[in-house]
């Protein structure tokens, strides 16, 4: 009895230990212990699950450690080799990974009740069949986002016509064979329920296929909480309370993040996941007629920053794409020597997953009191001598502000055109994702600088170090 | 009527539910912009959780029932990469977070 209180105590530590350490996160400084102390209640889980007393059991430690040895080495390499762009990849495989092993815990129990060693009870039967659902989603979708990501895959291809019909009949054909199964026991409805799994992984890569590059970093927290929610039904299933606590706080944490994307683009989580702007009716509105945006030299960009009292850079994609932040901050530091305050923009949805922008630079030293959210630096813009634009576009698009038949009107921007300058480093005149025209590169205040942001970027250091 | 009996029996397992979600909310809402990427891997990690149940299933097969067995081992590698390599990238991540002087 005392060894059964102490198994319970540990499970009761170490969900205390997610909670309190989520709750560290709220603050740079204690964010590290936090994360320490939520893989100290991950250690003490999982020691508990070795030991804990499970009448009739075989243990078969020697396959728990060598799993737990493959598994720990996989995860230990790809942690140590991953680049910090690389983050929104690695985050999706990691949810990909979590969605997968629900799935494997669940069909075991299909397995199980089809040798008849186990007999589900009604809700046993539907946490088992909402587990194989959530998870399969979570696995293919999370795999099929990391090939979006990686450019394994190019945007739009496989999109069938309709494709967002073919999503909603996928989902229905989901729910009534769920249903069916759930009504005809697991027993009598074995093979409708590995029907009905195999369409949760068809149904994963559906829905994410039409859903475009920008649209990531809401398609990345979805997944995560989906992850979240399979684990915490998998708990159910094992009525273990530690699992369920973990699987829940993940859940709310994709879900906080999803609705926070959603909102920083102003679009509904239904708009994203159909393929809102990605698809069809581009309805392109007034494409620049004629319009000529105005380049400046490298010289003249470097003399006008050098003599600025304050400079806001705005990070987008294409620093990440670029590997741009370090050279990004030896700008800043020649800047700064010089007395110019350089701060940075960042936009919730700059980048290809929530916070990508303010990793990249926290990995270039920049330290974070200087990185503005939206609302901080658009209170700042109007008193910003310049501003440089490193490889974002639609998240500084004025249309997004002034032209009710922009595809993007309503999503809160960076009000750029608000500073006295700006500048835009572009690799050319491409436009943004779906092609919607940026009327800020035609503003009277902006100057064009072309090519990619590394090469741009170190020559305006150079120049700069020049004067 | 099943649902009924099924919320009797399981009062203080939905009590739980209930105040976990809330509580998670409450938690995660306090979490800056700044730090999105690493409690996004960080919750990563913790959704690893599931590796208790992947062991529970290894530690219950029989010693030759290899269906079970090679899922089982499946469930605690898929569940350890998890554990092992989201705690330890959002601590590579967090150090770069540290104050600058």
């Amino acid at each position: 009895m005392i060894f059964e209180f102490v198994i319970n105590l540990a499970y009761l530590l170490g969900a205390l230990a997610f909670i309190i350490g989520l709750r560290k996160l709220s603050s740079p400084d204690s964010a590290r212990g936090g994360n320490l102390l939520a893989g100290a209640g991950m250690i003490v889980a999982i020691i508990a699950a070795m030991i804990m007393p499970l009448p009739g059991a075989s243990n078969n430690y020697v396959w728990i450690l060598a799993a737990l040895a493959v598994g720990g080495l996989i995860g230990g390499i790809a942690s140590y080799r991953v680049q910090m762009t690389a983050m929104p990849q690695m985050v999706s495989i990691f949810n990909g990974l979590g969605g997968a092993c629900a799935v494997v815990l669940a069909s075991s129990e299909l397995v199980n009740t089809n040798s008849g060693e186990y007999v589900p009870s009604a809700a046993q039967t539907a946490n088992i069949l909402f587990t194989l659902l959530i998870g399969g989603i979570t696995f293919t979708g999370s795999l099929l986002a990391y090939a979006k990501l990686e450019e394994l895959l190019k945007d739009n291809k496989f999109v069938l016509p309709r494709h967002a019909v073919f999503n909603l009949v996928l989902l229905a054909v989901l729910i009534i064979l769920g249903v069916y199964t759930y009504l005809l026991g697991l027993e009598q409805g074995m093979t409708f329920a590995v029907v009905f799994m195999a369409i949760a992984l068809l149904y994963g890569i559906s829905f994410v296929i039409p859903i475009g590059g920008a649209d990531m970093p809401v398609v990345i927290s979805l997944l995560n909480s989906f992850s979240g929610i399979s684990a915490a039904l998998a708990g159910l299933i094992y009525d273990n309370r530690m699992m369920i606590v973990g699987g829940i706080l993940v859940g709310a944490s994709g879900t906080i993040l999803t609705l926070l994307m959603c909102r920083a683009m102003n679009r509904s989580l239904l708009n994203v996941l159909v393929g809102g702007f990605g698809g069809s009716g581009t309805a392109s509105a007034a494409s620049a007629g004629g319009q000529v945006a105005k380049e400046v030299s490298l010289n003249d960009a470097a003399i006008q920053l050098f003599y600025s009292q304050s400079v806001m850079i705005v990070p987008g994609y294409g620093l990440a794409v670029a590997q741009a932040q370090k050279v990004c901050k030896e700008l800043d530091d020649l800047l700064a020597a010089n007395g110019v305050d350089v701060r940075y923009a960042i936009h919730p949805v700059a980048g290809r997953m929530p916070g990508h922008m303010n990793v990249l630079l926290a990995e270039a030293d920049v330290p974070y009191p200087k990185l503005l959210d939206l609302e901080d630096a658009n209170a700042g813009l109007t008193n910003t001598d310049m501003v440089v634009i490193v490889g974002a576009n639609d998240v500084v698009n004025p249309a997004a502000e002034d032209d009710p038949g922009s595809p993007i009107y309503g999503m809160p921007v960076l009000k750029v055109w608000d500073a006295k300058h700006v500048i835009v480093l572009k690799r050319s005149m491409r436009s943004g994702y779906a092609g919607i025209e940026n009327p800020l590169f035609f503003h009277a205040k902006t100057r064009m600088l072309f090519g990619d942001a590394k090469d741009t970027l170190s020559k305006l250091a150079s120049e700069v170090k020049s004067l | 009527m099943e649902f009924i009996q099924f919320f009797n029996t399981n009062l203080i397992l939905i009590y739980l539910l209930i105040f976990t979600v809330i509580l998670g909310f409450e938690v995660i809402s306090k979490v800056p912009t700044v730090l999105h990427t690493p409690l996004m891997s960080g919750a990563n990690a913790i959704s690893g959780v599931v590796i208790i149940g992947a062991i529970l299933l290894l530690r219950s097969a029989t010693p030759d029932d290899y269906v079970m067995l090679i899922l089982g081992f499946l469930g605690v590698v898929l569940g350890m990469i998890n554990v092992a390599g989201g705690f330890a990238v959002t601590n590579r991540m967090l150090e770069m977070f540290k104050k600058k002087k």
